[in-house]
This record gives structure tokens, C-alpha cells and sequence, in this order.
């Protein structure tokens, strides 16, 4: 990139959070709410692109950690409402359990990563809604909002601006990631695994670290969605959060970030609207899926690369 | 109650529940082992399966009627999806075919709730298997030992079908090379059609069969796809011997543990699964993986 397209480019995302910061000082509720909830899915969107867009592992399962990270900021945070509970105790948790669930699922490949990756994440279902500690059916709620540094969150202000900083900090961290060269490893393995594993990489421990730290992101976004909504339920676990995000995924454009983060606002922005209209949401839902997989297999990246002759 | 007779009627509980998963999952491999396709739409045709022998059984009083018309009707929808969907990405990565069954599976959820409503619907049996039976000192419904016979018997109907005729020559020469099969003059194509319609109507099949023990409801489809999913994996993918195996074993699994762990009863076949994929990752009867 030329020193000017780099200047424009800064001053542009510079820009963007700016506008994205000030929102909920010009705009009403109603649109906060919904800038917020791409926020978070685009932190839970562009933690599984890292596995499907750069590793070239297809999770169908990603809403275990989703999940997770929900249910242990809501037992947390009613315990204490600090950062420990809002965020480290959910992300050390769901890293847990990805670490535990990728040792299994990455012994397989393909077809079967997907299989097991799925089933996975229906058992936290199928066990969440039947224990009574965890409020079954209802799940949690009445999850208080955390307290950081001495600013309490409960209002749609502050609560804005710790899920921009959050954020910011997980897309930064993505974009440090596959850049470097545990990126570029991981590359490698989408494109020819057994090649990686012949010129001598451990290629199932890089896998399973990838796992295990989009496992701990995805994590992250569900505690943010827990202290949003202020409760959580066993539909976190369901086989259709995780569909959402690999549609979020597939319309912004598999392998790009920024495009996890578009397809997380489209597809939140298409909701809202197509809800106000029809009860249908899920016809239109899976028609979007399978138009994007038949005719814009880039998503909408892919389409304005085309279109404007951008460079991968 | 006595514990012989109990644990005889649990056995024949998880035999009936492992044939019903068997006619599902040995679709679901079938279509793996022609087209290289995970279906994840196949619990879909399942409950359409179901949905549709509700109608035909409302329309013509008889369950029998419906057991024959339902299927070619879920057939019928499963040759259309594959000749207009699927056939136009076989050039394309693996994962894009995947990710079209699982835009399925919303699609005809909701199509369910929008034509029959979300409520769950229950289905009866026909009239000759209303009663029960006793048997060894245990009551059985006799609906359940239909299933049973019925599910048995298709096995060994379909094993004859892919081992002893010419059709099945041809599938299992399309499952070890398809490119092979086409060069020999074979419209692969055309098979793979009839495969694809084949399997999903043996998922609709499975449906009306499940009808009467399990009621119609739209999340039905779903729920099914995670058990026939670990049935595949345990038995191993693309295999008709493992699609057995593993169906009467997940059965049986899935039956006692309700029965003896009623609060963990439903990690038990996670559990099952995860010690195949830990000792033998190809399954019970999987080819070795790479």
C-alpha cells in the first residue's frame, strides 16, 4: 500500500470509530440497541472466520463457546460485578472448553469437523435446557451489568463505549493474528495440509490453537451479549446461533475480517427490518443462505472486490 | 415393576428408536458415500416426511396409503433440490454444498410452521398396530414391534438392492470412483440424482414411521439430524454396515441411559461418541481417514 492510500485509509477507520463512538450521543435507542448487537456478533462473526475464512476449519459448533462465555459472565457477574466476571473468567472458560472440544474435533477432518463440531454444541444445549441450576428452559436472568474502573456500565453510554473498546481490541488482535506468522501457518494448512505437514509443521497443534482462541473470542461475545441483554438462554448453545454467524460470515465474505464485521451489520440490519414486515425471518434467512452459496459465493466483499478492482 | 421384563422392554424400546435412526442415517450415507455431501437438510426431509403422511393420512384415512405416497412425495423434493441446487456447485469447494443443506434446514422449517402451524400435531397409528402386546412379562405397544419388523426388513431389502442387482453395482461403483463410472458409460448424473432422491425418501419414510411415537412438530427435523449425525460418525461415514451398527448402538445408549441416568441421560451418546473418535476416528466400519 502506497504512504497516501494508507493515510486515506487511517484517516477513513479513524473516522468510522469516531462516528460509531458518538452514536448513542445523536441517535435514539432503538438504533443504539442495534449498533450495539452488530458490535458484539461482529466480535462472535470474525472469531469464526479466523477458523473458516483462515484455517480452513469449518465449525458448525461455534455457539458452545458463545455460550459458555454467556452462562459464566451471568453465574459471574451475579457474584461480582467486576471485569473478572464480565470478561476474564467467561474467556478463560470458553478457551477451556475449546481447548477440550478442538482435541477431539481436530482429529478429523472435513466432513467430519463439521459433524462433530455441531453435535458438540447441541449437547451444551440439550444439558442446559434440562438442569434447574442453570434455569433450564429460561435460562438466566437478571444479570447485572459490570462495574469497571469505578464507571458503572448500566447505562447505554458507558456500556457503548466498553463494547467499542472490546471491540476495537478483538479486531486489532484478529488483524495481528493473520498477519503473522502463525497466520501465514495457518493459511498454509487451509490451502494444503499435507504439504505443511511434510515440510514439517505440528499441524494439529496450530489447529488447535487457532481452535482454542477463536474458541476464547467467540466466548468473549457471548459474555458481552449476556451483559447486554441482561439474561441468557439455552438458544446461546442452539445449531441456529451458530447459523447465523456462519451467515454473517458468508455475506460480508469468507477470509476477511472487515467483511465478518459488514455481514454481522447486514445481517442484523436485514432483521430488524424484515421483522417489522413478516414472521418469515427464518424463510428469508435460509434463502439468504443459499442465494449467497449459489450466486455470490465471495459475499459482499468478494462482490465490491470484483466490482472495483480491489486487491485481495 | 419387575426387573427382567423392564429391562426387556427398554431393549425393545432402543431397538425400535435404533431401526428408526438407521432408515434416517443410511440416507444421510448413502448421499455421503455417492456425492460426497453431508446433508445437513436430511432431519428436513424426516419431518416432511412426517408432516406430509399427517395430510395424507387426514386426506385418505389410511396410514398405509401415506407410508407409500409420503416418501416418493419427500423423493420427489429431495431430486428437485439436488438437480437445481446442488448439481450447479459439485464444481466448487465441498463446504459451499454443506452450507447449502444447513440454508436448507430454515427454509423448510419454516415452510412447516407457515403451511401446518407451529403447534406439535400427533399422529395415530393404523388401526391394526392400536393395541398392545405382552411379551415376556412386559407390555409393549405393537405399533413398536412393527417398526421394528418394518425397519428390518428394509434393511435387508436395501442390502439386496445395492449387493445383488445391477443398480446397486452401479452406486457402489459410483461410491468408489464416480469419475471412473461415468468413463464406463454410466450417466453419473442421472444416479446421483436418484441417489440423492432415494436417501430422502428414505429420510421421509423414517418420518411417517416416527409419526406415531413421536408426533409432528417443525423443530423436529433438527433435533433428529444430531443423533443420525452420531450415528454416522460412530458407525462410520459411508458405510451401510456402520449406518446399522451405529443406529442400534445410539439406540440402545440413548434408551437405557433415560432409563438408569435420567439427569445426564443425554450426554451419554456424546459420550459414545467421543470414545470412537478418541480409539478409531474413521468409525466402526469407516474407511481409514486419508
Amino acid at each position: 500500500m502506497s504512504p497516501a492510500r494508507r493515510a486515506v485509509v487511517l484517516v477513513a477507520l479513524g473516522l468510522g470509530v469516531l462516528a460509531v463512538a458518538a452514536f448513542p450521543w445523536v441517535a435514539g435507542n432503538y438504533p443504539v440497541k442495534l449498533l450495539q448487537e452488530i458490535l458484539i456478533w461482529g466480535i462472535f462473526a470474525m472469531s469464526l472466520d479466523l477458523l473458516m475464512g483462515y484455517a480452513g476449519m469449518v465449525s458448525f459448533g461455534h455457539s458452545a463457546f458463545f455460550g459458555i462465555g454467556g452462562y459464566v459472565a451471568a453465574l459471574a457477574l451475579k457474584q461480582s460485578a467486576g471485569v473478572v466476571s464480565a470478561l476474564v473468567l467467561p474467556a478463560l472458560a470458553s478457551g477451556l472448553a475449546a481447548l477440550v472440544i478442538g482435541f477431539f474435533s481436530i482429529r478429523v477432518g472435513g466432513v467430519y469437523f463439521i459433524m462433530l463440531t455441531l453435535a458438540f454444541s447441541q449437547m451444551f444445549h440439550a444439558y442446559t435446557f434440562q438442569v434447574a441450576w442453570l434455569g433450564a428452559e429460561d435460562g438466566l436472568v437478571g444479570i447485572p451489568r459490570p462495574t469497571v474502573a469505578g464507571v458503572s456500565l448500566a447505562t447505554t453510554r458507558s456500556f457503548h463505549l466498553y463494547l467499542l473498546v472490546l471491540a476495537g481490541l478483538a479486531a486489532l488482535a484478529l488483524w495481528r493474528i493473520v498477519r503473522s506468522p502463525f497466520g501465514h501457518v495457518l493459511r498454509g494448512i487451509r490451502e494444503n495440509e499435507a504439504r505443511m505437514e511434510a515440510v514439517g509443521y505440528a499441524v494439529g497443534r496450530y489447529k488447535l490453537l487457532a481452535f482454542t482462541v477463536a474458541g476464547t473470542l467467540a466466548g468473549l461475545a457471548g459474555a458481552l451479549y449476556a451483559q447486554f441483554n441482561g439474561s441468557i438462554t439455552p438458544d446461546a448453545f442452539f445449531w441456529t446461533t451458530s447459523g447465523e454467524a456462519l451467515l454473517m460470515v458468508i455475506i460480508g465474505g469468507v477470509g476477511t475480517l472487515g467483511g465478518a464485521v459488514l455481514g454481522a451489520a447486514a445481517f442484523i440490519l436485514l432483521q430488524s427490518l424484515v421483522s417489522t414486515y413478516t414472521e418469515r425471518w427464518m424463510l428469508i434467512l435460509g434463502l439468504t443462505f443459499v442465494g449467497f452459496v449459489l450466486f455470490a459465493p465471495g459475499g459482499i466483499v468478494g462482490a465490491l472486490r470484483g466490482r472495483l478492482g480491489l486487491r485481495a | 415393576m419387575a426387573f427382567a421384563p423392564d429391562f426387556f422392554a427398554q431393549a425393545l424400546n432402543g431397538l425400535a428408536y435404533g431401526v428408526l435412526l438407521f432408515l434416517l442415517s443410511v440416507g444421510l450415507t448413502l448421499i455421503f458415500g455417492m456425492l460426497d455431501v453431508v446433508n445437513l437438510a436430511h432431519g428436513s426431509f424426516y419431518m416432511l416426511g412426517a408432516y406430509a403422511g399427517l395430510t395424507l393420512i387426514g386426506a385418505t384415512g389410511s396410514f398405509w396409503i401415506a407410508l407409500l405416497l409420503a416418501p416418493l412425495l419427500v423423493g420427489g423434493i429431495g431430486a428437485l433440490l439436488e438437480r437445481v441446487c446442488l448439481r450447479p456447485l459439485y464444481g466448487r469447494p465441498p463446504l459451499d454444498q454443506v452450507l447449502l443443506t444447513f440454508g436448507f434446514i430454515y427454509l423448510f422449517e419454516d415452510l412447516v410452521k407457515w403451511i401446518w402451524g407451529g403447534r406439535i400435531r400427533s399422529i395415530p397409528p393404523p388401526d391394526l398396530f392400536k393395541g398392545s402386546v405382552t411379551l415376556f412379562g412386559a407390555t409393549i405397544p405393537s405399533y413398536r414391534l412393527f417398526v421394528i419388523a418394518f425397519g428390518l426388513a428394509v434393511a435387508v431389502l436395501l442390502w439386496l438392492l445395492i449387493e445383488r442387482t445391477r443398480l446397486g453395482a452401479i452406486i457402489r461403483a459410483g461410491v468408489f470412483d464416480a469419475e471412473m463410472t461415468a468413463g464406463l458409460g454410466i450417466n453419473i448424473h442421472r444416479v446421483f440424482t436418484a441417489v440423492f432422491a432415494f436417501g430422502a425418501a428414505l429420510g421421509g419414510l423414517s418420518g411417517v414411521i416416527a409419526g406415531p411415537i413421536q408426533s409432528a412438530y417443525p423443530a423436529m427435523g433438527a433435533g433428529i439430524l444430531i443423533p443420525a449425525l452420531i450415528v454416522v460418525v460412530v458407525g462410520g461415514l459411508g458405510s451401510l454396515k456402520g449406518s446399522l451398527a451405529g443406529s442400534l448402538i445410539i439406540g440402545q445408549a440413548e434408551t437405557f441411559g433415560k432409563a438408569w441416568l435420567p439427569d445426564s441421560a443425554m450426554l451419554i451418546i456424546y459420550v459414545v461418541m467421543a470414545l470412537v473418535v478418541l480409539l478409531r476416528p474413521q468409525g466402526l466400519f469407516g474407511r481409514p481417514l486419508k
